[in-house]
Formats: structure tokens, sequence, C-alpha cells
């Protein structure tokens, strides 16, 4: 049975991959005759997205007299970390660890607890359900931002302002309504003989949603979770309104204070935005195939 | 979604049976529990206590006490509302008018197969990884008139004072949030494009239709969905660009970049009205409602009533 079933998750998992790459195909043919607008517009494009990104790079590495002396785009003559080391010497690495314990503490229960919810709502029914799920697609509606004040005087009544766990809370909550949106579109999608099966083997809906949903899911939750983990990571207004300390900020507000008192020193504040931003490259270049095939895919379902 | 679980074609199910199924199905509900919590006190609850805190008065220290319609009147009677709501409008349709063209082509175009479209599509996504506080820091720091992009290129127009007059402050806000946004509509429009079935491009070939024709009576309509999708993210998120304005002009030069939300912060947090930063938001909630509402409306019930089913 076990192997049966097997076969049918391998087949359901690389059915898609394999219907779309046909459709590329598809595309491809039809489109080549677009090419030349088509191309022309890419490349601008490029250029509009590079340059920006290119002048930070470059800048983060020069000297101060570079930066005054050199043309602003050309190549650093005389490359330097010195910025590098100012920006660390500026307590980015509890920055960083700030960031991450956040991410991390947010990511981690609002997918596990959205998955959870996902899987009720597709699979069960009932009123209550489809009350659950239309308050939270009414969520995906709302600026959650506006809420700010009130988080405020609950943070502080709950005597959890100026602490990390005061970042979580709300943003685990902010998550739930398009995380549920997404892994609820991948959870429809798994065939309905599979449930059928495990159910006649004997097994309970709790350990048919982590035996056979969540697996089967997985490309899905990664995806969410690298999104969620993107919007916590960059989150501004949290921070901002909820923690006070030096010790206790995050990476995008450790950038705002270090660029109000370096602001004279262009190519330090470069390189920290370049620090910033370094760990999420890193983890873009390893799931970047993952992140947006599932983006495009849980998006324009 | 009741009609996904109903079609189970299950072999010939005895009343007993579909009676457990039920049974099983209503016992789900426990699962969405934790959810349910954080998003109630979190989510809802500070949503409802918005609506009350827009008629007290608290400095955000000191004690909350009762207002009623004051913070209401001083509010719709002060022109700063006015300023940040047109502004928040405008900021709105010139950056979908922008945005969305942009993003739809460039969907297409990362649709295709070729090599060097993925590769270029890898670039295209960067932005996506930044955070609004280090874009915002990265383009003040570009649009320096003697040390950026102006002297690199040679190209002195843009050697202007973006941050110091108020058209040029709103064009560059504008302009920087499509940079930082159309990369995540671009991947929303190549997942739709992808869907398309292709059967329906080789008909039109086959009756004789060119590239053009195609684009508009084909690619176009059938992402339809897509489009809608599309513009009620980028609408109802352009009521929360707050950190980007914040970090790049800070609502200045004066008031010219102040929008809704940031006028709500600025009134809360830095002046220590709660009151009225309460109104702002209330008025920010109910936009927003309202355009998702305006926007699902466009897209009518049949495939819509699956994706966002309850709006």
């Amino acid at each position: 049975m076990s192997t049966v079933l097997k076969s049918t998750t391998q087949e359901a998992r690389t059915a898609p991959r394999g219907g779309s790459s046909a459709a590329k195909r598809g595309f491809g043919t039809r489109l080549r005759r677009l090419n030349i607008p088509g191309g022309l517009g890419g490349w601008l494009w490029l250029a509009v997205i590079i340059l920006p990104i290119y002048y930070v790079v470059i800048t983060s590495l020069k000297t101060q007299a570079g930066y005054f002396g050199q043309n602003p785009l050309s190549l650093p003559t005389e490359p330097t970390l010195e910025n590098y080391q100012l920006v660390l010497e500026a307590d980015f690495a509890r920055y960083f660890m700030n960031s991450a314990i956040v991410t991390l503490g947010s990511v981690i229960p609002a997918v596990l607890i959205s998955f959870m919810a996902s899987f009720a709502i597709v699979r069960g029914a009932g009123r209550f359900l489809k009350l659950v799920n239309g308050m939270f697609l009414m969520g995906l509606a709302i600026p959650l931002q506006a809420t700010i004040i009130p988080i405020y005087l609950m943070i502080i009544r709950l005597n959890l302002y100026d602490s990390l766990l005061a970042l979580m809370l709300p943003s685990i909550a902010f998550a739930i309504p398009l995380t549920v949106l997404i892994l609820s579109n991948f959870i429809r999608d798994v065939p309905n003989e599979l449930f059928e099966s495990m159910r006649l083997d004997g097994c309970s809906e709790w350990q048919t949603m982590w035996r056979l949903a969540l697996p089967l899911t997985r490309p899905a939750i990664v995806t969410v979770a690298i999104y969620n983990g993107l919007h916590v990571w960059n989150g501004f207004l949290l921070p901002l309104v909820l923690t006070q300390s030096p010790s206790l900020r995050v990476l995008p507000l450790g950038l705002w204070t270090f660029q109000g008192e370096f602001s004279v020193n262009i190519p330090a504040v470069l390189a920290s935005v370049v620090l910033s931003t370094l760990p999420i490259l890193v983890l873009y270049v390893i799931g970047r195939r993952q992140l947006l095939a599932g983006l495009t895919a849980g998006f324009s379902k | 979604m009741s009609n996904t679980v109903s079609t189970a074609p299950g072999p010939a199910v005895s009343v007993k049976d579909s009676k457990q199924t039920e049974q099983r199905k209503a016992a789900l509900a426990w699962l969405t529990i934790p959810a349910l919590f954080f998003f109630l006190v979190f989510a809802v609850i500070p949503l409802a206590g918005v609506f009350i805190l827009s008629f007290t008065n608290w400095d955000g220290i000191g004690a909350i006490g009762a207002a009623g319609l004051d913070n209401w009147f001083s509010v719709l009677a002060d022109p700063g509302l006015y300023n940040s709501l047109g502004l928040t409008f405008l900021i709105m349709i010139v950056s979908w008018l922008v945005q969305t063209p942009i993003s739809l082509l460039l969907g297409v175009f990362t649709a295709g197969s070729q090599k060097y479209r993925a590769a270029l599509a890898v670039l295209y996504f960067l932005p996506l990884l930044l955070s609004s506080a280090a874009v915002a820091i990265a383009f003040k720091a570009l649009l320096d008139p003697n040390f950026g992009l102006a002297t690199g290129l040679g190209l002195p127009f843009l050697a202007q004072d973006w941050l110091g007059v108020p058209q040029l402050a709103v064009g560059l806000v504008i302009f920087v949030i499509a940079w930082q946004f159309v990369p995540f509509h671009t991947l929303i429009y190549q997942g739709g494009v992808r869907q398309i079935p292709k059967s329906l491009y080789e008909a039109a070939q086959i009756d004789g239709a060119g590239t053009i024709k195609q684009f508009f009576h084909i690619t176009l309509p059938q992402l339809k969905y897509t489009i809608i999708t599309s513009s009620t993210l980028m609408v109802v998120g352009s009521l929360t660009y707050f950190d980007l304005i914040f970090v790049l002009t800070g609502g200045g030069p004066g008031n010219s970049t102040r929008v809704l939300a940031l006028d709500m912060y600025l009134r809360g947090f830095r002046a220590n009205l709660m009151g009225p930063a309460s109104v702002i938001a209330v008025i920010l909630v109910i936009i927003g409602l309202a355009l998702a509402l305006f926007l699902q409306r466009l897209g009518g019930k049949d495939k819509q009533g699956s994706q966002l089913e309850g709006l």
C-alpha cells in the first residue's frame, strides 16, 4: 500500500512540473516573434533594476576619498572593506540576531497554524469553517498596519513593550490571511483519491494531515515561509513603534538609525544596506527556483 | 469549496458512511483554533479597537478619556486630511497606471522559454529582497546631485533637488515604489500567462491572427483574473506604503508626500494624538475594504468564487 501511495504522490508531484514545461515550450515558439520589442524592453528594465544595485555595491567598497573623487559609477580604484568593519562595529551583528529571532519566531508558528487551518478549511465542511475562511479572506483586504495604535496599546498593557516577542505576535497574525489562501489552494490540488486511501487505511484526519497533506504541499510551505520571512525580516513599522532600546533593534531599524548617525559617510551607509540584505540574498540564491515557482503558482491560481 | 468536497467519487457511499464523514469534517474545525486565536487577538480585536479609540483622547502614555465625536470633527475639518487623502489616491492611481502595464509585459516576456529570459528574471526579482528602508536609503544616495547617478551617467537633468521640490518628491516616490513592487507583480503575471491553454494560441494561429492580435484577444482576456488579483494587491498595498516614504522623504518637503498611513503615524506617535490618528486609521480600513470589494465585483462571481470566497 505504502509503495502504491508513494508512486502516486511522486506522480502528483512531477505532473505539474511536466505540464508547465510543456506550456513553456509552447510560449517559446509563440513569443520568439515578439523578440525585438520584448527583448529591448526586457534589457531596459534590467538596467533600471541593476544600476541602483550596482551603485550601492561599488560605493560600499569605496573609501571616502574615492567616493568624493571618482566617477560615481566606476569601480573603486582601491577597494576597501573598512566600511563593512565600521558597520559591524556599530552592533549590526546584534541587529542581525534580533532579526533572525523575530523572523523565525514569527514564520514557523504562522506557517504551522495556517497549514492546520488550511487543511481544515479544505477537507472539512460546515458553517463555522466557512465563516473562519471568510474572515481570513477579509484580512487580505484590510491594511493591517491601520491597527498599529490598538496593537501598541495592547502590547503596553501586556507588559511586552520593548521586547522581541512584541514584534512576533502581531507578525504571526498579519501573516495568516495570505498564508491560508495560498496553502488551501495547494491542498485543494491534492487528488481526493489519496485522502480516500488514507482513510481506508484507517488513518485519522490528524495523521492524514501530517503524513499526506504536509509532504505533498511542502513546496507551497517553503514558498509561504520564504515570502512571510521576507516580510518580517524587512518589516519596519512594528519595530519602530513597539521597541525603543538600541539593543533590540532589528536590521531595518538599525539601518535607519545608522544612516541618521553616519549621514556624511555614504559608503558606510551603503555598506550597511548591502550587509543587511546579504543573508536574504544567500537564501534567494539557494531557494530561488522554489520561491519563484511557488509564488507564481500561489498567486495566479 | 464545498463543491470540491462533495465531488468525492466514493463508490456507493452508504448513509451511515456519509454521516460519519460529515462528523469527521465538522470535527476538523478544531484545527483552525490556533490560527483563529492569533487572528482574533492581534487583528480583529485591534481592528475593533481602532474604531473605539477614534472616539477617545489618548497621548500614548497616560489615561484614555472619552472624546465623543470631537476627533472626527477636528480631523474632518482639517485640510491636512484632504491633502493626505488626495495624495494617497494620486499615488495609488499613478502607481497602478505605471506598474500594471510594465508588470504585465514583463510577465509575458519572462514566461517565454528562452534561457536568457530566465536569467533576466532572476535579476528582475532582486528588489523583492530589499527592505523598504534599504531601498529608500539607496535611492537617497543614488540621487545625490554630485556623487550619484547624474554625475555617473553624465545626465545633468538627473541632478535635481529630488527631495526638495514637492512635485519631484511625489514623482520620485512613485518611481521608487514601482522599482520595488513591479518585480512582485511581474511574478504574478508570469504565473498567469503560463496557465493560459496554449491550444488557444494554436487556434488563433490557424485563423491567421498576428502576435499583437493574439495579445489583445487571448492573452489580455485570459489574464482578467490575474489582473484583478494583482490590482487588488497593488491598490490595497498602496495604502500601506509607509516605511518607504517615511525613510525616503519623511512626508516632506512640507507635507507634499504625507500619505494617509504616514499621516496616521505622525499624528499618533510624533504628535501624541492617538485619537485623531485612529480616525485616520479607520478611514484607511474603510478605503481598503471598499476598494477590495469594488475590485472583486469587477471580476464577477464565477472563478473568483473559488479564489476569494467570502469577499
